[in-house]
């Protein structure tokens, strides 16, 4: 790899690792957050006709997780052309 | 036409369909045996993941078991959907640009090491077929139930099938039979649970009848679930009883066991493109949530309509799914009091699952020889009745009961098929070709995939017809053992450039052997052993997540003091972490 290519494969690898930090940080709060840690404290906010920790567990993380990969995709795809690393 | 000819139609035509998909795709070349060529559309891999990963368990077990745990049974909807979060974005794009077969193929050229590659092979071996056993073991089970014959042909017709589409087609002839088996098994859950839930909430989509009201009550189906529960001295249905220490650290378990299953990961290889691994990470847990967020549904209504129409009822008034059911021995009856009358309450009426003596007792119940137990409560109810009575409960047609039993062997078949799959390239790839037999030609390669994978449906078989008396305690290594071995040594392949060889195998042992030995001593040798025995409170089930930690600390603890991998190993990582170049055609 030339000298260049190296400096971008770098500012590439920085700008993956904070979008997956943040991500993840997002994963735990839905799931191990609200669903497991908190569940008692949110049951008792009503939503939609759910206790709101008891949603997260069995709903609301799941939906969380599917929205949170497909942001992920489309967001690398656009680090993918910004640091010239596409695919051809 | 009656529900039992329907069920053979149903089940005839959709073999017939996954032979003809096995016929039409048959694999010429070990790429195609191993990974599809890599051709495969994220939308369609996406199904096939989805297929591979939804087992019989979850398709009949799952909303039984979380209907009657209630918020507990969290830690399934959890632990099997977030794991492809961390698929998506630790690990399969990174697998994908790699571009070699296997999960031990990784492992052992990150670490040049054939030990670390032996050790790998050995794990991918083990977790496998402790998981295809509980497969083979309902296919055998959904064939005796819905077709009528014993358990055991069951297993053999359901071998002779997975047999000719994995040993013939390989990865490619799995990977579409799987996207038609997704289609069956989807189209088969969603059905009943969009009655059922017009039946008790007037709303079509289960997952906004789950919040709605239960029709001529007021009340939301989980209000009204919690009333019904308190009354009849069960906990209430929103409130866990497992301590949070256990509820995390089994969550953590499944989530990182099942972005470790060497057979979910392999699914990542067969992708065109780095972008579309990360892609069909996204459609294949779309596609599995469909199914993840209606079990939940259906498991609310379900116990409503258990609760409410059962407790107090004559056994001679009781709706006709009871005894039809009764039938096969996943209800049972036992009139401890006398009065003629079903009464259901927590804890179990007698120990085990029921035995039948051959006479009838004075309501016309078949007559339990089981001794009673100390509780008030009369009634046994199998959890997988939660999903196999619905189409009864809800009063559907008999073509609706066809469609369940095709969903379930087709739930059950996928996986199985999956899992052979992966023991067979172990055995061929990684255990001939890159260590014993290094000259071995492609067409003896992909001979030899062809034996093992005929050898392992044989010996799966075997384990459904003769199922070691601990089967059902084993599903906890699986995860276990891949959370506590690959997880981790992948993600630091990937992460880390300063992990080698020394770290990742140190790693791998003492987490495997950690965990090993904590489900071994609490499952086997002191399977009486509760919470207060239990280490911090971890059950056996998620002891995993502790063995992975041990695995970071040990593997990063010994690379600090050990020599740092090579020059080129440098240039590996450098490399997968980069999307291009993927494409260009990887010859081994």
């Amino acid at each position: 790899m030339s000298v260049s290519k190296q400096e971008a494969a770098k500012a590439y690898w920085k700008d993956n690792l904070r979008l997956m930090l943040t991500l993840l940080a997002v994963w735990f709060a839905v799931s191990f957050g609200a669903g497991i840690l908190f569940v008692d404290q949110l049951n008792a906010i009503q939503f939609f006709g759910f206790p709101l920790g008891f949603w997260f567990a069995q709903q609301g993380s799941i939906y969380v997780f599917v929205l949170m990969i497909f942001f992920y995709v489309w967001k690398m795809n656009q680090y993918d052309r910004k640091h010239d690393v596409h695919e051809e | 036409m009656d529900t039992q000819t329907l069920i053979y139609l149903f089940v005839g035509a959709t073999f017939a369909l996954y032979i003809g998909i096995a016929l039409w795709t048959r694999a010429g070349s070990t790429s195609e045996y191993y990974v599809a060529s890599k051709g495969v559309h994220p939308i369609l891999n996406g199904m096939a993941t989805g297929a591979d990963w939804m087992s019989a368990a979850s398709f009949i077990s799952m909303a039984g078991i979380i209907s009657f745990i209630g918020l507990d049974g969290s830690v399934y909807l959890m632990g099997w959907t977030g794991g492809y979060v961390l698929l998506a974005m630790c690990l399969a794009p990174y697998l994908r640009k790699f571009g070699k077969f296997t999960v031990p193929d990784f492992i052992g050229e990150r670490y040049y090491s054939q030990t670390a590659r032996l050790v790998a092979v050995v794990c991918v071996i083990f977790i496998s077929f402790t998981y295809v056993a509980g497969q083979m073991r309902g296919v055998g089970i959904v064939f005796s139930r819905y077709l009528e014959v014993d358990i055991n042909t069951g297993v053999v017709i359901g071998m002779c099938i997975v047999f000719f589409y994995s040993v013939l087609g390989g990865m490619k002839g799995i990977t579409y039979t799987q996207v038609a088996q997704y289609c069956v098994m989807i189209f088969a859950y969603m059905v009943p649970a969009i009655y059922i839930s017009m039946m008790i909430t007037g709303n079509p989509i289960p997952q906004l009848g789950f919040g709605s009201e239960v029709v001529g009550t007021g009340q939301s189906v989980l209000e009204r679930l919690n009333g019904l529960s308190t009354e009849l001295g069960f906990a209430t249905y929103t409130d866990g009883s497992k301590s949070t220490i256990d509820v995390f650290f089994i969550t953590m378990a499944l989530m990182v066991g099942t972005a470790g299953l060497p057979h979910v990961i392999v699914r990542f290889f067969t992708t065109p493109t780095v972008r579309a691994a990360r892609l069909s990470a996204g459609y294949a847990l779309l596609f599995i949530a469909i199914l993840y967020t209606t079990a939940p549904a259906i498991a609310a209504f379900a116990r409503i309509n258990l609760l409410s129409s059962i407790p107090e009822t004559s056994y001679s008034e009781a709706p006709q799914w009871v005894t039809n059911w009764e039938k096969s021995g996943l209800i049972a009856w036992l009139d401890k009091n006398g009065d003629g009358k079903i009464q259901y309450g927590p804890g179990a009426p007698f120990a085990g699952a029921p035995t039948f003596g051959p006479e009838r007792g004075v309501n016309g119940e078949r007559m339990v020889t089981n001794a009673p137990s100390e509780a008030a409560t009369e009634l046994y109810v199998d959890r997988d009745i939660m999903v196999l009575a619905n189409p009864e409960i809800a009063n559907l047609p008999g073509w609706v009961v066809a469609l369940i039993a095709a969903g379930g062997l087709a739930a059950a078949l996928s996986t199985a098929a999956g899992l052979l799959l992966v023991i067979s390239t172990s055995i061929s790839h990684d255990l001939l070709k890159s260590n014993l037999m290094p000259n071995i030609s492609e067409k003896k390669e992909l001979l030899a995939a062809r034996v093992a994978a005929g050898v392992a449906v044989v010996v799966a078989g075997l384990f459904g017809i003769y199922p070691p008396a601990f089967v059902a305690q084993v599903v906890a290594f699986a995860f276990g053992l891949a959370a506590a071995s690959f997880f981790p040594a992948i993600v630091m392949g990937i992460f880390s450039k300063k992990m080698n060889k020394e770290g990742a195998i140190a790693g791998m042992v003492v987490g495997l052997a950690f965990t090993f030995s904590y489900i071994v001593y609490y499952k086997f040798i002191f399977p009486t052993a509760g919470p207060a025995d239990w280490w911090f409170g971890i059950s056996p089930e998620g002891i995993g997540t502790l063995g992975m930690i041990f695995n970071f600390i040990a593997a990063i603890a010994v690379s600090t003091v050990t020599a740092a991998p090579p020059e080129h190993i440098q240039h590996i990582i450098e490399d997968i972490r980069i999307p291009r170049g993927a494409g260009a055609a990887i010859d081994h």
